[in-house]
């Protein structure tokens, strides 16, 4: 190590190989980084072992201790038994209604932004960049400001506390973010692609289909990742535009433990929340690297 | 030529148009229209829902609104209930402003803002930097940092309700050894509730700032470290004078970003206290929410509503100015 490496003390620029695995300036990175993690993983812990010790152990012991006895009890009862209300048959209904919601939404506006990335990449007509600027505009727009005259556009529709009407509110409000993603997406594309099936004598639908889509299967699965996620672990839409036998997971999931009634049973409760994280959870497991790319994509407009 | 290039302009890129009937539809009915409705509702005294909300099939009593009449005044045609309300002017701002209710929800979330900026921003930036070390297990660590970020507010929030319960969380434990006159219980404790609650809200947010500012420091050239090492210019330094100077498009859109976000601040409070104890952890959306769905007082939500959009375009013109302003030529 030279004199200058020394004197920059614990943290020094890359490049250099430190010689000691355990010099300070590693003991403090992975010190740091270690503590930090910690702290992230603590709730998930604590989670996780409260699910599946029983009440009593609860009662005396505490939440971070690892349970004596295993039980799966309360994750079947979470599951299938769990009241919100007068009705006792637990969190699946919500999550079946949360299925049924997050597939159709999820689909539905991947088509509709991917059609209109691509016309609006490739195909532009006067006047595009106007609505497209109103649409990134509308992004930042709070939710409150709409909800309510959207209240009365699904009523009007016959759309009101179904299913269907929030999967439209779901493909609205996804159509910003997503509509962005794919125009960038398209237009990143070489031109040539496109000048050549012009040439070639392909249409609009046919160079979609034939030549963009192909070629985008990546950013396809970025979409997915973030509508999935994004949907799913919505509350607000899901506790507007519905009704309680259509109630996603998150609202019955927030029901069932913030409920006043009965005793509080908290290993249930645990494992209520675990089922609701699990699909989020899994899908950002899965996708690894492109969920960061999802998430800055959605995020940083390029 | 221009007689018949005239008519067919309408039918050119006929499919590019019709693809873009949703956009079009969403940006005119939904970005534009709604809030324009909210807007101008704002200036009324309606009050509008049935009273019990959650009896849902009796729900049919939402207006119609027929638009404004000749006279200025409002007009609903209402299935069932009530109300043809008139103009009110600014008088809903006026009650707004005078509810304590909402004074509170603007002060908690000015509180909970400014730390979880200045939260968010430190912890993420220094994680990066750390991240950014060429270290091992960069994926794990990336992994454990992000996972919070996939998992929705209400579950952020009911974990995080759970760890600060005091008959069974921290306060037991560390009662536990010893300290038996320890008080833990923010989020039972009025004036420190909006911390319990940021707690939970940098735990789940921080993994993305920093994934944002990783990705801003992977684009820093690696020259510059070469050139401030040769220099003997400390780590640290380079950090604040070079670097974070250079991130500044990162930094401002990572900021607008969290505000953004902050603003609507909602399901985490409702699933950690409900806006409890009392009325201490009340948020703007939450009054809205409240006002719209709860009080049946929808001009009244409407205007704090608009206030909120307010305070949104304040933060979003300037920066648009800033990062666009000069792009917009193109």
């Amino acid at each position: 190590m030279t004199a200058t490496d020394v004197n920059t003390g614990s943290v020094e620029p890359s490049g250099t190989k430190p010689k000691k695995i355990f010099s300070s300036r590693n003991i403090m990175l992975y010190g740091v980084l270690t503590v930090a993690a910690f702290y992230y993983l603590v709730p998930l812990y604590v989670m996780v072992m409260t699910s599946v010790k029983g009440m009593p152990e609860i009662r005396i012991g505490n939440i971070f201790s690892p349970p004596l006895e295993v039980t799966f009890q309360p994750w079947v009862k979470a599951w299938s038994e769990a009241c919100t209300g007068l009705n006792c048959d637990g969190l699946q209904r919500g999550f079946w209604n949360s299925v049924w919601i997050t597939v159709p939404s999820t689909l539905i506006s991947i088509l509709i932004a991917s059609v209109n990335g691509y016309a609006l990449a490739n195909w532009k007509f006067k006047g595009a960049n106007v609505f497209f600027t109103i649409l990134i505009f509308g992004a930042f727009i709070p939710y409150q400001v709409m909800i309510y005259p959207i209240v009365i556009i699904l009523r009007e529709m016959g759309l009101y506390t179904k299913l269907a009407g929030l999967v439209m509110v779901h493909t609205i409000f996804g159509m910003p973010i997503l509509t962005l993603l794919f125009r960038n997406y398209f237009i990143s594309l070489p031109e040539e692609l496109f000048k050549a099936a012009r040439i070639d004598g392909a249409g609009f639908w046919g160079i979609f289909l034939k030549v963009m889509v192909p070629m985008s299967l990546p950013i396809f699965v970025v979409a997915m990742i973030l509508q999935i996620t994004g949907i799913w672990n919505d509350f607000l839409f899901g506790v507007i535009y519905t009704k309680p036998a259509n109630y996603p997971m998150t609202v019955q999931l927030n029901n069932i433990v913030n409920s006043v009634q009965g005793i509080k049973e908290y290993n249930v409760n645990m494992a209520a929340t675990m089922l609701t994280a699990i699909v989020p959870l899994v899908v950002y497991f899965v996708s690894g690297k492109l969920f960061v790319r999802g998430i800055a994509a959605g995020a940083v407009k390029g | 030529m221009e007689k018949t290039s005239r008519p067919s302009q309408l039918f050119r890129n006929m499919s590019a148009k019709i693809a873009s009937i949703p956009m079009v539809l969403t940006a005119l009915v939904i970005f534009v229209g709604c809030t324009v409705w909210s807007f101008i509702y704002s200036f009324t005294g309606s009050k509008l829902l049935p009273k019990k909300l959650f009896q849902w099939e009796e729900f049919a009593a939402i207006p119609i609104p027929t638009w404004i009449d000749k006279d200025g005044e409002l007009n609903f045609s209402i299935v069932t209930g009530i109300v043809s309300k008139s103009w009110v002017g600014l008088k809903q701002y006026d009650r707004l402003w005078s509810n304590t209710r909402w004074i509170t929800s603007l002060e908690n979330l000015a509180l909970y803002a400014g730390f979880a900026l200045v939260f968010s921003l430190v912890v993420g930036f220094i994680l990066a930097a750390f991240m950014d070390q060429k270290i091992r297990f960069e994926n794990t660590f990336r992994t454990i940092f992000l996972y919070p970020y996939a998992m929705s507010a209400i579950v952020t929030g009911l974990v995080w309700q759970w760890i600060l319960n005091p008959t069974f969380g921290i306060e037991k434990i560390v009662k536990g050894w010893g300290f038996t006159d320890f008080e833990f219980a923010p989020l039972q404790n009025p004036d420190l509730v909006m911390f319990g609650i940021l707690f939970a809200g940098i735990w789940q947010g921080t993994g993305f700032i920093m994934a944002l500012m990783l990705a801003g420091l992977r684009g820093i050239d690696e020259d510059i470290w070469k050139a401030s090492r040769i220099d003997g210019i400390p780590m640290w330094k380079t950090y604040i004078r070079v670097v974070i100077p250079m991130m500044r498009p990162v930094f401002v859109t990572t900021l607008v970003l969290i505000t953004a976000g902050i603003l609507k601040v909602y399901d985490l409070v409702v699933a950690q206290t409900g806006g409890g104890p009392g009325l201490a952890s009340q948020v703007p959306a939450m009054y809205v929410y409240t006002y719209l769905f709860g009080a049946q007082n929808l001009g009244q939500g409407l205007a704090a509503s608009t206030m909120m959009l307010l305070s949104v375009l304040v933060i979003l013109i300037p920066w648009t100015i800033i990062e666009f302003g000069g792009k917009e030529q193109r």
